[in-house]
């Protein structure tokens, strides 16, 4: 072997290592991360923590219970009006392709995908807050709606969209009417798709913080009216995090805790689910 | 009972009623309660089809909506300070003048900062996945491991960053002799390439597998190494896709919020350098839009929320346009 055979044998296996070490780089801050919240997190977690609610400034202990509900609360109302919505939009965009509307609806729905968080929120402020006068969960639940819907659409579309047609004829044939092929065949033969689907979007926005901003508000005592301001988890860290006191930074990192986990599970069983159903997303 | 009239009866509706009609002159019972059966499913059909059509109208009536919104409530600021607003060096809501610089200034550096920072390792992870180990569990657990990075909400990032980078970040300016504040465009843009790795890198793997394998069996066999396939079959042939991924990451980097807001040190000056502290478009937005108390100041910020908006809109539209160029191809 001549030299240059050898020098560039050498630059081939300098770059694969160089690509190696880069790229397992990149995992090394997430385990960074993970460890250290869930060091400080875990010891404050207990029973007094979860169902209590928040102490002032000054006194030690005191718990979340007002964020966990008010979150459980604002999902739910979120994916009550999301998931319809999505599901029977991406039925649209998989059952017409080609049609004009289609081509608009999905543009819209790219653009939405990409629209940052902070922007919906001021969004929803104007349609909800302002009108109702104050600051409300049911604000916040349709400004995390509206960011949960590209992902179910987009998802639900994929997932139908690989169906072969036959299913479809086959139910046509048989002479049922549109409207029970799609939610008597096509739906439940793609039904682990949107599940998969669903869920991803609810993990996406379990997190989210910025569209609350402005509309659930926070709220230190513990309220389940969903026209009025209601504490989350993220907004409960973020408000704590950011305060000069030991005690509220406490809370944080057992909430930080808690929602890391919450929604690093809902990712891992999504993606067991795909798996194990060999679904593409 | 449950045989239907009409095998076509789903797929014409139009001649149903004919066939439907012309089975009532016989006037029995059961036809009656087929006809009335069918009658419903006719119904239902329809409701269904108009129920989708709306859906997918409402969509594109929900995006034209946010627009508008903005444009609506930002009237009052564009009205008042014009075009100048982008390239106005001063934000002072106490003197009433609202100039957007420092935040677009802040903005792209940090976005720009992040990306040069996350490009090589998220091509590291996109090459390592697609070229190198395409197959079995060590890519299957670092492909996973990467895409949880994205899943981490970005409050805890900010959290994360304030509790241990910040401090890491102060002692190296101790080091080397820059005014140790911590907080600042430097660590926001730390946080903010780990935060964008998963986007592009994620895509890069899926483009570099798409290179047809004739076209590297072709480069090796006139005796290519690795690395020399790489370079000049694989880069060249993704180069769009590869773009398109680096478009994806800014357009997150740019929308940003929470991680940032906790971590610029939130100051309307314009930064003097990368390590002093800032603010971005969407930090001043969450930090300051309960605080706007009066019309002007309010509108001036929407104002940055359209523009963010508008953006974050084009740069995602270039990025999908090529992928979809790239796959179609």
């Amino acid at each position: 072997m001549t030299n240059h055979v050898k020098y560039r044998i050498g630059k081939s296996a300098a770059f694969k290592t160089l690509t190696i070490v880069l790229a397992f780089a990149c995992v090394v801050p997430l385990i960074f991360i993970l460890i250290y919240i869930i060091q400080a997190g875990i010891t404050k977690i207990n029973w007094h923590f979860l169902t209590n609610l928040p102490k002032p400034v000054g006194e030690t202990g005191g718990g979340i219970a007002n964020a966990l509900v008010g979150s459980m609360i604002i999902i739910s109302v979120a994916s009550v009006i999301a998931i319809p919505f999505g599901i029977l939009c991406g039925i649209y965009l998989s059952e017409n392709r080609k049609s004009r509307l289609a081509y608009w609806s999905r543009l819209c729905v790219d653009i939405l995908q990409g629209v940052p968080s902070i922007v919906i929120g001021i969004v929803a402020y104007f349609w909800l807050v302002k009108p109702l006068g104050t600051f409300s969960a049911l604000s916040g639940s349709i400004a995390l709606a509206i960011m949960m819907l590209p992902i179910i659409i987009r998802s639900t579309e994929e997932t139908l969209k690989l169906l072969p047609d036959s299913l479809r004829e086959a139910g046509f044939a048989l002479g049922l009417p549109f409207h029970r092929v799609v939610l008597k065949v096509i739906v439940p033969c793609g039904i682990s798709g949107i599940l998969s689907g669903v869920m991803l979007s609810v993990a996406r926005i379990a997190g989210e913080t910025a569209p609350l901003l402005f509309t659930a508000f926070g709220n230190p005592y513990l309220s389940v009216n969903i026209l009025k301001p209601m504490q989350s988890l993220p907004l409960l860290i973020f408000n704590y995090a950011t305060s000069p006191y030991n005690d509220w930074h406490d809370l944080a990192w057992g909430a930080s805790c808690i929602l890391l986990i919450w929604v690093l599970t809902l990712n891992i069983f999504t993606k067991l689910m795909t798996r194990k159903w060999k679904v593409q997303l | 009972m449950e045989a239907p009239i009409d095998t076509n009866l789903a797929t014409r509706p139009d001649e149903r009623s004919g066939r439907v009609v012309s089975i009532k002159k016989q006037d029995t019972v059961s036809n009656t309660k087929r006809i009335n059966r069918s009658f419903r499913q006719i119904r239902a059909e329809n409701v269904f089809r108009r129920t989708l059509i709306i859906v997918a109208l409402s969509m594109i009536v929900l995006v034209l909506g946010i627009m508008l919104t903005l444009i609506w409530k930002s009237t009052l600021s564009i009205k008042s300070a014009g075009i100048g607003y982008l390239w106005g060096k001063v934000w002072d809501p106490v003197r009433d003048i609202y100039g957007a610089y420092p935040f677009i200034l802040g903005t792209l550096l940090t976005s720009f900062l992040a990306l040069i920072i996350s490009i090589p390792f998220s091509f590291a992870v996109g090459v390592f996945l697609g070229e190198y180990y395409p197959k079995g569990w060590l890519s299957d657990l670092l492909k996973n491991t990467v895409e949880l990075i994205a899943a981490v909400p970005s409050v805890i990032y900010g959290f994360w960053a304030l509790a241990v980078l910040v401090p890491i970040v102060r002692n190296f300016e101790t080091k080397i002799g820059v005014e140790p504040v911590g907080l600042g465009i430097f660590s926001s843009s730390l946080i903010l390439a780990v935060m964008v790795i998963p986007y592009a890198a994620s895509l890069g793997r899926s483009m570099i597998q798409m290179v047809p394998s004739n076209l590297k069996e072709a480069a090796y066999s006139l005796g290519a190494t690795r690395w020399e396939v790489i370079r000049s079959v694989i880069f060249p042939y993704t180069k769009s896709g590869l773009f398109a991924g680096i478009l994806l990451s800014l357009g997150r980097a740019l929308g940003e919020t929470m991680a940032v807001t906790m971590v610029i040190g939130n100051t309307s000056l314009i930064p003097k350098s990368i390590f002093a502290p800032g603010n971005t478009m969407a930090s001043v937005i969450a930090n300051e839009f309960t605080e706007a108390d009066h019309p002007v100041y309010l509108s001036a910020l929407i104002e940055l929320g359209l523009v963010l908006f508008l953006v974050t809109v084009v740069i995602n539209m270039i990025g999908k346009k090529m992928i979809s160029r790239f796959t179609n191809e």
